[in-house]
């Protein structure tokens, strides 16, 4: 038996999560994701592996998608509508209930582009129909065979790991996960499993993180600074997620040192957002959770409404724009009114895909930026880099590993040399397999297997039977020992090992029996002969 | 196996608790409480009451008047809480896992955690344990108002459950509080704190549906959703020696939690079946729900897999819809008079619905009328209903997915429309209040909560509206209001399975065994051509049914099973080893794995022997070992059996008797005794 993962997108790479796992003939695939750094056919992954005559609803037993970042559904809607996938596909409820929001905006990007499209409105709606919502550790029996579970990820709201099980095969997929509670979520958490295989995010798989309390308080400190100089703070920012968590960090600062600069969100789908957040409110950190009857977290006090004359309107404000990173957009049209005055900030939460404006401005210190070929803007505004991330870090990667202890490691979404390094700590430290394959590469592992057996009561019964061994430490020994051994080795030691006579026995035809000795004769029908 | 009924209960605020011993494992189902026990007792007496209750007790000798009932006849002391009497006879400390499947079944917990000994797990669906911990607390402050009144208790025996006391009382009241066979005294017991309340919540453990918890490594139990209230569940125990499902009041239709997963519970070898809401339902005249309409009869012989899902709910659907609009269609007429309309209701369901019903037959009459909701945990309990998702119907998700809000108070709160308070005499409420009104406030036994005082200003209003639950006994209810001249209205909602619906059910999920209620024994007559035995249990017998399997699953590692040696016995065919592994016990299964620890595997020897020592093969294995051999056969004479006895000479000196059950070497050197042992464990089938 084996378990055979064929990866196709985010093998030694970010970007188009796109695992496919055969286990005992059951064929499932984690993510469904598309990359955000192509526009040709490398952006989807390449799904004719699966299955080379376009059957996927044979090929398939289900699709199981851990959270609602475009990286890990874009080509959800694709898949189904376009490629004809018409099988289950699982995501938890706040995935589900975000998910179209994502691509809605994904699907208006790239028709705002004038790109060709490769799905509609009407596909996305007809897609969610299909989704099967989960909640966390709720055990789904997608057919006779095949379970699948979700543990909480903390990486984004919603998200989650899976656990699958197939026959005697278990394994786990994180999916993108962090260890450390944030603002809004909590940390990961998962049940100590007995896994074959765990297929791991290494986005960090290098990086140890400091402590996330002294950066907020340098990115309080920073954004304070500014508004009371009379500066405007600009905040590229995807909509979900990090939006919300820098923005109950700023709500409670502004109600802590009564502060009355307004706040500003540039998108209608962040407020859109919000709404879901406070119905979804269970799957965010238990500090928020406890306070939900009083005030939900997510109804914001300071933030208003967001007109575009704000941008050339006098006096401090703070403004989440969309896109992330600068590439494009409201952030990138905001920037360029803003970022001439060295009164203003501009803060970049989290990490920036290179030939983004974002990643311009992190390396090193330009003066000038070139946002298209004509246009050069001059950059006096101050930077501060937030180094926010809800991906873990290498120690919290080592941690989940160590703590599931599985027989085989395998690791995606991440950094080609990064990775190498983590596989070696891996292998070395924990003594664990670990694989880390390219994108369209197949890794095979063995899989547990269990031969069924039928065990009698007497069998059971002997097994619970005590059995201690008592046994005394010698006198002399303890003696010679020192002060501290003695106290650490008890004079009589009590061992309950307990042991018990089994004969498994296989008759034609019948199943295999596992009977106590003495009834063995039983069933022979034979006496018993001493020697 | 042994499942005992504690207490069949009775209607949708008292749920069935029971006592099942499965796996060697004791495990209680539920600890309800009969808060229609509150009725035997007088709501808070009012200035004009006490001077009442005053002269009763003064006027020493109260007679008893057979059935003449009146409202002095109540109880005028703090009341006391009807627990289930079957529970107390158990050693709390001997009970191992107690579920709980309705926020219903929640509300006696505290008694039984507040108890010393108590080491049960106990397992609550989140919520179940979220909106049950509400309730509780609701009680708590409600009865609090008691105690404000009565001062705190004298004695530990409250005077009224004096037997010179009880014998005076109407028999109305006496059934009450001794029950029919009067021997319920024992399970009164005074309230529980709000810190008992918390103390028992801490000692919960929330599940989510379908999640697999483990109770010490031995029983599997599931919850699936079962459609009655939010969180409200029925169980699946799957231990080593099969399955049993446990099925609670269950409903095929709801418009607001989770509906009845039965699909779920399919194929577990036993059943109990504790629905008893049929019961209550067909005792009721009023109700015509039970008169078989056409669709429902040929739907009998059918099982679930060939009808069409929509057809099976929406005639339930239907009705209960109906229901809500002549209701809706009752208050607005009320209010259009110039009366208020209180709804004593505690069924989250029902309340909910009327609620989103009565604002929209508002808005279309265009009336600005103000809605209450008068309750200490109203806006948190409204506040939560909003963020459990998870928990409800599907068309409640559709609209998560949506974007919209789960329920449409929370539009309504905002726009004013309706006015959430925490108690009657609270400063918002009296600044905002406005007559004609809709009230909803507990308590729906008409004795503690808002409504005692909302009553009493409105009961003797004619153009005013009551809208009761299905109360067993709402003559009782009013008795302290009367003469009440508001109109009354008794609404029945379902909540459980129709009594058509049983058998296509039970032949839907296909267990093997099912133990059903003897009190529905008549009302359901299972057809010859059942595929599952059936026994019957009635309340306080232990029922003993044989579990399925009498050996238990064995899991056995591939990579230890590959070291196995085989022995095969010539005769019947049948192969043998020897097992040799560590075993473990997980998720209600026996596993075997390899074991590494070299310190276990010391001995080599043979177990056990079998089979006869054919001294014709002993004799010749002798001599290929070098060693020569005589044979003597001597007949025993005392068991009259052949013994034979091998003389060896060379090299070594012994002597080998050979009888049908036993071989005896004798000889003087242990190394030679030991190479004669080899030789005759070779010829024996050994394992």
């Amino acid at each position: 038996m084996a378990i055979e993962t064929l990866v196709l997108g985010a093998g030694q790479e970010v970007g188009k999560s796109c695992v496919v796992v055969n286990i005992n003939g059951k064929r499932i695939m984690f993510d469904c994701g598309m990359h955000m750094g192509y526009t040709d056919h490398r952006r989807f992954p390449d799904f004719s592996l699966i299955s080379p005559s376009g059957n996927f609803n044979d090929a398939l037993s289900c699709i199981i998608i851990t959270h609602f970042h475009l990286d890990h559904v874009g080509a959800l809607v694709y898949f189904t509508e376009v490629c004809g996938y018409r099988g289950p596909v699982y995501m938890t409820y706040p995935t589900k209930a975000l998910s179209p929001l994502m691509l809605e905006d994904f699907r208006k990007m790239v028709d705002r582009r004038g790109e060709e499209e490769q799905f509609t409105s009407e596909h996305i709606a007809e897609c969610m129909k299909k989704v099967i919502a989960v909640d966390l550790k709720q055990t789904v029996q997608v057919d006779e065979d095949l379970q699948i579970r979700a543990y909480y990820a903390g990486h984004v709201i919603g998200a989650a790991m899976f656990y699958v099980k197939v026959g005697d095969a278990e394994m786990v997929y994180t999916g993108d996960y962090n260890m450390t509670p944030d603002r809004h979520l909590g940390a990961a958490q998962i049940d100590r499993l007995r896994l074959d295989l765990l297929i791991t995010e290494s986005t960090y798989a290098t990086t140890i993180r400091d402590s996330k309390y002294a950066r907020e308080r340098e990115f309080l400190k920073a954004v304070h600074k500014c508004v009371s100089g009379g500066g405007k703070v600009l905040i590229p920012t995807f909509a979900l997620g990090r939006a919300q968590e820098l923005c109950i960090l700023l709500d409670d600062y502004w109600e802590r040192m009564n502060l009355k600069v307004p706040i500003y969100f540039s998108s209608g789908l962040t407020i859109q957002a919000n709404m879901y957040y406070k119905m979804l409110i269970s799957w965010t950190s238990q500090k928020i959770k406890d306070t939900y009857s009083t005030h939900s977290a997510f109804d914001f006090k300071n933030v208003h409404k967001f007109d575009k004359s704000i941008i050339d309107a006098p006096g401090p404000c703070v403004l989440f724009a969309t896109p992330g990173m600068i590439r494009g957009g409201l952030s990138l049209e905001v920037f360029k009114h803003w970022a001439p005055s060295e009164k203003n900030l501009v803060t970049l939460p989290g990490y920036c895909v290179v030939g983004t404006v974002g990643h311009k401005l992190t390396s090193g210190k330009p003066t000038k930026i070139d946002t298209d070929p004509d246009t050069q803007i001059d950059v006096r505004c101050q930077i501060h880099q937030l180094a926010f991330s809800p991906h873990t870090d290498s120690k919290g990667i080592m941690d989940l590993v160590k703590f599931l202890s599985p027989k085989h490691v395998m690791l995606v979404h991440g950094e080609k040399p990064k990775m190498a390094s983590l596989k070696e700590r891996i292998h070395s430290e924990l003594g664990i397999p670990c694989y880390t394959p390219a994108n369209n590469e197949t890794v095979s592992i063995p899989s547990t297997h269990y031969v069924n057996a039928e065990a009698s009561d007497t069998f059971i019964r002997n097994c619970l039977n005590p059995n201690f061994t008592f046994r005394k430490c010698n006198s002399v020994d303890t003696c010679n020992s020192t002060l501290i051994d003695r106290n650490l080795t008890p004079e009589l030691q009590v061992e309950d090992e307990r042991v018990v006579d089994g004969v498994l026995v296989m008759e034609n035809n019948k199943k295999a029996k596992i009977v106590q000795r003495d009834e063995l004769l039983l069933m022979l029908d034979e006496k018993k002969h001493e020697v | 196996m042994k499942f005992t009924c504690l207490s069949k209960g009775s209607g949708f605020h008292f749920p069935p608790c029971h006592m099942l011993n499965f796996c060697g494992i004791r495990i209680l189902f539920d600890c309800p409480l009969d808060l229609s026990g509150l009725m035997a007792f007088s709501p808070i007496p009012t200035s004009l009451d006490a001077l009442l209750f005053e002269e009763s007790n003064n006027n020493e000798k109260r007679h008893k008047i057979e059935d003449l009932l009146d409202a002095k006849s109540l109880i005028f002391a703090e009341p006391w809480y009807k627990t289930v009497n079957n529970l107390h006879l158990w050693n709390a400390s001997l009970i191992d896992v107690i579920l709980i499947s309705s926020p219903m079944g929640i509300m006696g917990l505290p008694f039984l955690t507040r108890r010393k000994g108590l080491s049960a797990k106990i397992y609550v669906t989140e919520a179940s344990a979220r909106l049950g911990q509400l309730m509780m607390e609701d009680l708590v402050s409600m009865h609090a108002e008691f105690r404000q009144f009565y001062g705190p208790e004298e004695s530990n025996f409250p005077p009224w459950l004096r037997q010179e006391e009880l014998e005076i009382l109407p028999s109305v009241l006496k059934d009450i509080l001794l029950g029919k066979d009067g021997v319920e005294s024992g399970g009164w017991t005074p309230m529980y704190s709000a810190a008992d309340v918390k103390d028992c919540i801490l000692k919960i453990d929330t599940v989510n549906y379908a999640q697999e918890v483990c109770y010490n490594g031995t029983l599997v139990i599931k919850a699936f959703s079962c459609g009655v209230e939010i969180g409200s569940c029925n169980w699946i125990l799957d231990g080593p020696k099969g399955d049993i499902a446990y099925l609670s009041s269950s409903c095929f239709f709801s418009a607001h939690t989770m509906t009845f997963d039965y699909r779920s519970l399919q194929g577990t070898s036993s059943l109990i079946y504790s629905d008893f809401s049929s019961l209550s339902d067909a005792q009721d005249i009023e109700d015509g729900d039970n008169n078989s309409d056409p669709t429902s009869d040929t739907l009998l012989p059918l099982s679930f897999q060939d009808m069409d899902e929509s057809s099976l709910n929406s005639d339930e659907n239907l009705e209960e819809k109906e229901k809500l609009v002549f209701i809706c269609s009752c208050a607005i007429e009320c209010v259009k008079d110039g009366g208020s309309v209180l709804i004593p209701i505690n069924r989250l369901g029902t309340i909910l619905q009327l609620l989103e019903e009565m604002t929209t037959s508002l808005e279309a009459s265009a009336m600005e009328v103000p809605i209450y909701i008068i309750s200490s945990v109203a806006e948190e309990l409204l506040a939560l209903l909003n963020i459990i998702p998870e928990w409800l119907c599907k068309q409640r998700q559709e609209r998560l997915f949506a974007g919209e809000p789960l329920f449409a108070h929370v539009k309504l709160q905002k726009e004013k429309k309706i006015h959430v308070v925490p108690n009657i005499h609270s400063h918002q409420l009296l600044m905002n209040w406005q007559e004609p009104c809709i009230v909803f406030c507990p308590h729906w036994s008409l004795r503690i909560g808002p409504v005692v005082h909302l009553l009493r200003r409105w009961c003797g209003d004619p153009k005013s509206l009551l809208i009761l639950e299905d109360i067993v006994n709402p003559e009782l209810a009013l008795l302290p209001f009367k003469p009440v001249a508001m109109k009354v209205l008794q609404c029945l909602f379902p909540s459980g399975i129709g009594l058509q619906k049983v058998q296509p059910l039970l032949k839907t999920l296909q267990p093997k065994t099912v133990m059903f209620p003897e009190d529905l024994r008549l009302k359901t007559s299972f057809s010859c051509e059942k595929s599952f035995s059936v026994s019957y249990y009635t309340e306080a017998e232990p029922l003993k049914v044989s579990c399925q399997k009498d050996s238990s699953e064995l899991k056995i590692a591939a990579d230890l099973a590959s070291q196995f040696y085989w022995k095969t016995f010539k005769k019947e065919g049948i192969n043998v080893t020897r097992l040799k592994g560590n075993l473990l016990m997980e998720n209600g299964r026996h596993h075997l794995l390899l074991d590494n620890n070299k310190k276990t595997s010391e001995s080599n020897s043979s177990l056990v022997r079998c089979g006869l020592a054919d001294y014709n093969k002993l004799l010749p294995a002798l001599s290929e070992m070098g060693i020569n051999a005589s044979i003597e056969i001597v007949k025993d004479d005392v068991e009259s059996q052949n013994v034979c006895l091998v003389h060896t000479k060379e090299p070594y000196k012994a002597l080998i008797e050979i009888g049908n059950t036993s071989t005896v070497i004798t000889t003087a050197d242990a190394n030679v005794a030991s190479i004669l042992y080899k030789a005759i464990d070779n010829i024996l089938d050994g394992v």
